[in-house]
C-alpha cells in the first residue's frame, strides 16, 4: 500500500491506497508552527491498524521548505559566484554572504579567464569568520563546463559543511537562475534534512519504517535520500499534488484544464494528453526565479471563501479572505454563502448566509437569489477568464524553428476537471458558461493526497556534445567522455537515455514506469571559413510527469466509488 | 493543495546587505528571437542554422528574458499583401520567399506593432534571414536577402497605424542598398547607412553623393567608413553626422537596421568595431526599433554584441559586456582614419545642407527623370537590367515606373503609386499600367499605396 500526504494551509490530507483502491482517507488540521507534529499525526492515523509491512512507500508533499524561504527563516549560507563579463553578478545577489569572484567560461565551455585562488580563499576566510557552514558555488556557463566550480570547491571544501555546485543542480542555461536555485538548495538543506530525519526516526520508533519519498513541483517524486542533495526541489509541490490527483481522470488524447478550487485561491493547470504542461525555465518563488522544474500553474485569488464586496454597483470577489463562509461562522459573505442561498449548501447555517448575501443584494438592488446567482456566475467567469489567459500564454510561447512555428501545437482544452472543497458546487455552472465538459475529480477533497501517492519519479538529463572539441558531457550527471567526429545526434540521445535510466533508479524510481521522451534534440554543423569543423549537439530527455503503473486499476476503482 | 497565502519574500538580499538588486529595464523592451534553427541558404553558407545558436546561449545564460521589463514575443507571419506593399515579386511572392522569410519579416512586424500599441517602448527583432539588400523589384536573393524586412514592417505600420515620418539608420557593415532603393524617392523616409566603403566591400555602393531621387533629395544619407574603423570612428559618425540629421528631420519613429558585421572578428568584412561600441552606439541612437541584419562572427561577436544591444536598448548597464580577450588597444583606429572620418563628416553634413539645391539640379526642367541600372543578384546569380522613371512632383513622392528584365528571361513592368500620391501622379501611374498591359511585358504590377491595393497581370 502507498500513503500520500499533502500539507495544506488549513488541513493536511492523507490517503492510503492499495490494490483495492482508496483504503482510507483522513484530514488533520495543519499546525503551521509544528509541521512535524502535523505530519506524524497524519501518518499515524492513516496507518492505524494496518500492518507496517504492507506499506511500501509514503509520498509527502509539504510546505516546509517553501514556508521557510517565504518567511525568511532559513539559516545563513555562503555564496561564491564567478561571473566574468556580462551583467554585474551583484544584481543577482541572493543573500548577505555573497562573494563574486573572477573567472570566466564561454558559451562553448572554454575557459576565458581562470579563477583567482586568492580571491576564493579570502572569501572563504570571511565566510568562516562569519560562522557559515554551507556554501553554494556557481559559475557562468558551468552547465557547459563545471571546471571552475569544481576548482573552487576543491580549494575550500575542507573548511565547510555541505557544498552545492550550480552544475549539479540543473543542466540548463541561465546564470541568475542557477545562482538563485543553488542558494535555495543550500539554505533549505539543513531544515529539510533535519525535519525528514526526525520524521523517519519517529516513524521507526513506532515500528513504521516506510521508505519516504518527497513530491516535487514538477509532479514527480524523489526518494528522501536523493532529496538531501536537491532539497530545493521540494518547494511549491502543493499545486502539483492536486494536478497529479486529477490526471487519472483526464481524457486520453486531448487537452484538459485542471482547476483546484480552494477557500482562498484557485490553481489552474493544463494537461495535454494526460501529461501536465511544465514551466519552460523553472518555478518562481517570490523574488527567486529558479531552474527548479515545475508544472505550469496559475494561482488566482478567488475561491469558496473569497470576500465579496460591492463597490459602486460592481461586485468584487476576492482576492482576500476574511474567514470561512458566514454559514460556518465567518464574518462576511462569500461564494460559499451564495451556494447556501441557492439551496446547495449542507450542514451550515443557511440563515446567516442569507443575511450576508441579502446585504450584498441590497447594495446591488436585487433579490438575494439573483445576487447569489450573480456571485456564482462572476466567480466562474473570473476563473474561466484566467484559464483562457493561461492557455493563450502557453500558445504564444516563442519557438525557434520554422517547423515548430508552422506545426506548433495549439492547446485547446475541451474538458475541465475540478477538485478542491467547493468543487462540486461550481461544476455545473462552469460547464454552462464554458461550453466545455466539466468533471469533478472523484474523492475531490483528498485528490491531492491521492495524487502525491500515485506520482512517479521524474527527472531530466541534458547532454551536449562538441565534436570539434571532441567531448560529450552532462555535467549535472558528472559525465564527460571523449568522442570522435562521427558522434551524432542519435548517439547523443542514446547516451542521454542511458544516463536518465540510471538517474531514475538512483532517485527512487523503478524501471516499471520509465516513460521517457526527448524534449530537445538539436544538431548543428559548426563551420569556419566555409569548412565544417564539427558538430554541436544538444539533447534533453526526461521522464514525463505521470502516475505509476498500478494507477489505472486504482483510478477505475475510484471512479466506481470504491 | 493550496497553501495559506504568505507574504512574498523581501525584494532585497538578506537583511543587512542593503543593496537594491532587482534588475528592471528603464525602457520597457520587447524582443522577438527567431533563430530559424532549421533554415540555411546552404550547409556551409554564413547564413545557416547555427548563426544565432551561441547568441541564444548567451542571452539565456545572462538571463535577459527574466529581467523585469523585458518581454519576449512570438513572431507573427507577414501576409502576401504585406510583401506586395513593398516589392514587385517575380513571378510572385511564393516564388521568392520561403516560410523563414515570412517569419523573419513577421518578427519585425510583431515588434513594430508592440511599439505602436505601446506594449513596449523599445523593441528588437533578432531574426534571420536578413533583408536590407532586397530592393523594390525582386527577381531572387541578393546579399543573402530576399525581401526587405524593415521596409515591410514600416509600410505595414504606415498602412495600419498611420505613421508618417520614418528614419532608418542602417549600421550593418554592408551598404543597405535594398533599403536605399526602396526609399530613394520617398521624402518622408530618411535612410542613413553607415558602412564599410563600397570600394572595398559588397555591394560596392553607398557613396556620399548618393542622396536620393529628384523628389527626395537629401533623405538618403550615406556614410562610407574606411576599413579598420574602430569604436571612435563609429561613435563619431553617430554623434556628428547621424544625430544632427535625425534632429533636423524629426521622425515619428527611428528604426535601426542592426547589422553586426562591423565586428573586429567578422569573417567577411574588415572593420574593428566591438560589443562595447555597438552598445554605446545603440545607447546614443535611441532607436525605437532595431532589426537584426548581418553579422557572421557567430561565436566571437554576435553573443556579446546582442547582449550589449539588448541591455543598451533597455537602458541597463552594459559596461561589463565584452568579448573574450577583447583588447581596445589592439583594434584602435589609426590617426589617419580618425582624420579621414572627421573630414567625411563635414562633407556628409554639407550634402545634407545643400539638399534643396541638389534637388533642383536633379530636376532641371524635366517632368520625368530616368535612371538605368544593372543589378546583380549575387546569391541567386541573376543579372537584372532596370530602367526607372519617376514623375517629378512637388505635391507627392511621385509615380514610379520600373521596366525590368532579368537574364532569366522575364520582362516586367512595375508601377508604384506613393502612399500620399497626388491625383496627377495616380493618373499617370494608371495610364502606365493600362498601356503596359497592352505592351510586350510578361507581367505588369501595380502597387497602389493610396488604396493599399496590389494588382498583377500576366500575359
Ligand atoms: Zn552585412
Ligand atoms: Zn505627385
Amino acid at each position: 500500500m502507498i500513503i500520500g500526504l499533502d500539507v495544506g494551509g488549513t488541513h493536511t490530507d492523507v490517503a492510503l491506497l492499495g490494490d483495492e483502491g482508496l483504503v482510507r482517507e483522513i484530514k488533520v488540521p495543519t499546525d503551521p508552527s509544528d509541521l512535524f507534529h502535523t505530519i506524524l499525526t497524519g501518518l499515524e492515523k492513516i496507518t492505524e491498524g494496518i500492518s507496517p509491512g504492507e506499506i511500501h512507500r509514503a509520498v509527502l508533499s509539504t510546505t516546509l521548505t517553501t514556508n521557510a524561504i517565504v518567511q525568511g527563516k532559513t539559516p545563513p549560507v555562503g555564496m561564491i559566484v564567478s561571473g566574468g563579463p556580462g551583467i554585474d553578478p551583484e544584481h543577482f545577489r541572493t543573500n548577505e554572504h555573497y562573494f563574486p569572484v573572477s573567472g570566466s567560461i564561454d558559451h562553448r565551455g572554454r575557459e576565458v579567464e581562470p579563477v583567482d585562488a586568492d580571491e576564493v580563499r579570502n572569501a572563504a576566510v570571511t565566510l568562516q569568520k562569519q560562522g557559515i557552514r554551507n556554501v553554494g558555488i556557481v559559475g557562468k556557463f558551468s552547465s557547459r563546463n563545471p571546471d571552475h566550480e569544481l576548482k573552487i570547491h576543491d580549494m575550500i571544501s575542507t573548511s565547510f559543511g555541505k557544498m552545492f555546485m550550480g552544475h549539479q543542480i540543473s543542466g540548463n542555461l541561465n546564470f541568475p537562475r542557477r545562482i538563485a536555485t543553488t542558494y535555495l538548495n543550500a539554505t533549505v538543506h539543513s531544515i529539510h534534512k533535519n525535519f525528514f530525519e526526525a520524521v523517519k526516526r519517529s516513524l521507526e520508533e513506532k515500528g513504521l519504517s516506510v521508505p519516504i519519498h518527497i513530491l516535487k513541483a514538477d509532479g514527480g517524486t524523489m526518494s528522501f535520500d536523493s532529496s538531501i542533495d536537491f532539497p530545493g526541489q521540494s518547494i511549491l509541490s502543493g499545486p502539483a499534488a492536486s494536478v497529479m490527483g486529477a490526471i487519472a481522470f483526464a481524457p486520453d488524447g486531448e487537452d484538459c484544464l485542471v482547476l483546484d478550487i480552494g477557500g482562498t485561491t484557485t490553481d489552474i493547470a493544463l494537461l495535454i494528453n494526460r501529461v501536465p504542461v511544465l514551466e519552460p525555465m523553472g518555478i518562481r518563488l517570490g523574488k527567486y526565479k529558479t531552474l527548479i522544474r515545475s508544472l505550469k500553474t496559475r494561482s488566482i485569488g478567488i475561491g469558496g471563501d473569497s470576500l465579496i464586496r460591492v463597490k459602486g454597483r460592481e461586485l468584487e470577489i476576492g482576492p482576500d479572505r476574511m474567514g470561512p463562509a458566514m454559514a460556518y461562522g465567518g464574518p462576511s459573505p462569500t461564494p460559499t454563502d451564495a451556494f447556501f442561498v441557492l439551496g446547495k449548501g449542507k450542514e451550515g447555517d443557511k440563515a446567516r448566509s442569507l443575511q450576508g448575501i441579502a446585504s450584498v443584494a441590497a447594495a446591488l438592488d436585487m433579490t438575494p437569489e439573483a445576487a447569489a446567482t450573480k456571485i456564482l456566475d462572476q466567480t466562474c467567469q473570473n476563473i474561466l477568464a484566467e484559464a483562457q489567459e493561461m492557455t493563450d500564454r502557453i500558445n504564444s510561447k516563442p519557438v525557434y524553428t520554422v517547423h515548430e512555428l508552422q506545426e506548433g501545437y495549439q492547446v485547446r482544452p475541451k474538458t475541465i476537471l475540478v477538485l478542491g472543497g467547493p468543487a462540486p458546487h461550481f461544476a455545473r455552472r462552469l460547464e454552462e458558461l464554458s461550453g466545455m465538459r466539466v468533471g469533478v475529480v472523484p474523492r475531490w477533497h483528498v485528490a491531492n493526497a491521492i495524487g502525491a501517492a500515485l506520482a512517479r519519479t521524474t527527472c531530466e538529463v541534458t547532454l551536449f556534445a562538441d565534436t570539434q572539441q571532441e567531448i560529450a558531457a552532462s555535467p549535472e550527471e558528472n559525465f564527460r567522455e571523449m568522442v570522435d567526429r562521427h558522434f551524432s545526434k542519435e548517439k547523443a540521445v542514446k547516451k542521454a537515455y542511458e544516463l536518465l535510466r540510471k538517474k531514475v533508479l538512483q532517485t527512487g524510481g523503478s524501471t516499471d514506469d520509465l516513460d521517457m521522451e526527448i524534449t530537445e534534440a538539436l544538431e548543428f554543423n559548426m563551420v569556419q571559413g566555409f569548412h565544417t569543423t564539427g558538430r554541436n549537439i544538444r539533447v534533453k530527455v526526461q521522464v514525463k510527469p505521470g502516475l505509476i503503473y498500478e494507477t489505472d486499476a486504482v483510478a477505475e476503482k475510484l471512479l466506481a466509488g470504491i | 493543495m493550496k497553501q495559506a497565502p504568505l507574504p512574498l519574500p523581501d525584494c532585497r538580499a538578506g537583511a543587512g546587505a542593503g543593496v537594491e538588486i532587482m534588475l528592471t529595464a528603464k525602457y520597457k523592451t520587447g524582443l522577438v528571437f527567431f533563430p530559424a534553427f532549421d533554415w540555411a541558404i546552404s550547409p556551409t553558407h554564413p547564413e545557416r542554422e547555427e548563426r544565432l545558436l551561441y547568441t541564444q546561449d548567451q542571452v539565456i545564460e545572462e538571463g535577459l528574458f527574466d529581467i523585469e521589463g523585458i518581454t519576449e514575443f512570438k513572431p507573427d507571419l507577414v501576409t502576401p499583401q504585406d510583401i506586395e506593399r513593398v516589392h514587385f515579386c517575380v513571378p510572385d511572392v511564393w516564388g521568392v520567399t520561403t516560410e523563414s522569410h515570412l517569419i523573419s519579416a513577421g518578427g519585425a512586424k510583431t515588434i513594430g506593432m508592440a511599439v505602436l500599441e505601446e506594449k513596449i517602448e523599445k523593441g528588437f527583432a533578432l531574426v534571420r534571414p536578413p533583408g536590407h539588400h532586397a530592393m523594390r523589384m525582386v527577381h531572387g536573393a541578393r546579399g543573402f536577402c530576399n525581401i526587405n524586412i524593415e521596409a515591410i514592417m514600416i509600410e505595414f505600420l504606415r498602412a495600419e497605424y498611420g505613421i508618417d515620418r520614418v528614419a532608418i539608420v542602417d549600421t550593418d557593415c554592408h551598404h543597405g542598398d535594398g533599403t536605399q532603393d526602396i526609399y530613394w524617392h520617398d521624402p518622408d523616409t530618411l535612410f542613413i547607412s553607415i558602412h564599410q566603403d563600397g570600394r572595398t566591400l559588397y555591394p560596392g555602393s553607398g557613396f556620399i553623393n548618393e542622396t536620393g531621387g529628384p523628389n527626395a533629395s537629401g533623405t538618403t544619407v550615406n556614410i562610407p567608413l574606411p576599413p579598420m574603423t574602430s569604436e571612435e570612428g563609429f561613435i563619431h559618425a553617430i554623434k556628428h553626422m547621424v544625430l544632427p540629421i535625425l534632429d533636423e528631420f524629426e521622425p515619428d519613429i527611428v528604426i535601426n537596421s542592426a547589422g553586426q558585421d562591423n565586428h573586429y572578428t567578422d569573417p567577411i568584412t574588415h572593420m574593428n568595431f566591438s560589443a562595447q561600441g555597438y552598445a554605446e552606439l545603440t545607447n546614443l541612437l535611441r532607436a525605437d526599433i532595431a532589426v537584426l541584419e548581418g553579422g557572421y562572427s557567430i561565436e566571437g561577436a554576435l553573443p556579446y554584441v546582442n547582449v550589449g544591444i539588448i541591455l543598451a536598448m533597455a537602458g541597463l548597464d552594459y559596461s561589463r559586456v565584452r568579448e573574450p580577450r577583447y583588447d581596445p588597444d589592439r583594434i584602435r583606429q589609426t590617426p589617419d582614419i580618425t582624420a579621414y572620418i572627421e573630414k567625411l563628416g563635414k562633407k556628409v553634413l554639407e550634402f545634407w545642407g545643400q539638399r534643396e539645391k541638389i534637388k533642383s539640379q536633379l530636376r532641371g526642367t524635366k517632368e520625368f527623370v530616368e535612371r538605368t541600372r544593372n543589378i546583380f543578384y549575387d546569391t541567386d546569380n541573376i543579372i537584372e537590367k532596370q530602367k526607372e522613371t519617376i514623375r517629378v512632383c512637388d505635391d507627392c513622392a511621385g509615380a514610379i515606373r520600373m521596366d525590368s528584365s532579368a537574364d532569366r528571361g522575364a520582362h516586367i513592368l512595375g508601377l508604384h503609386v506613393p502612399i500620399k500620391a497626388c491625383r496627377k501622379c495616380k493618373e499617370v501611374a494608371r495610364q502606365w499600367y493600362e498601356s503596359g498591359r497592352k505592351d510586350a511585358f510578361d507581367m505588369v504590377f501595380l502597387q497602389d499605396r493610396t488604396e493599399d491595393k496590389y494588382e498583377r497581370s500576366e500575359r
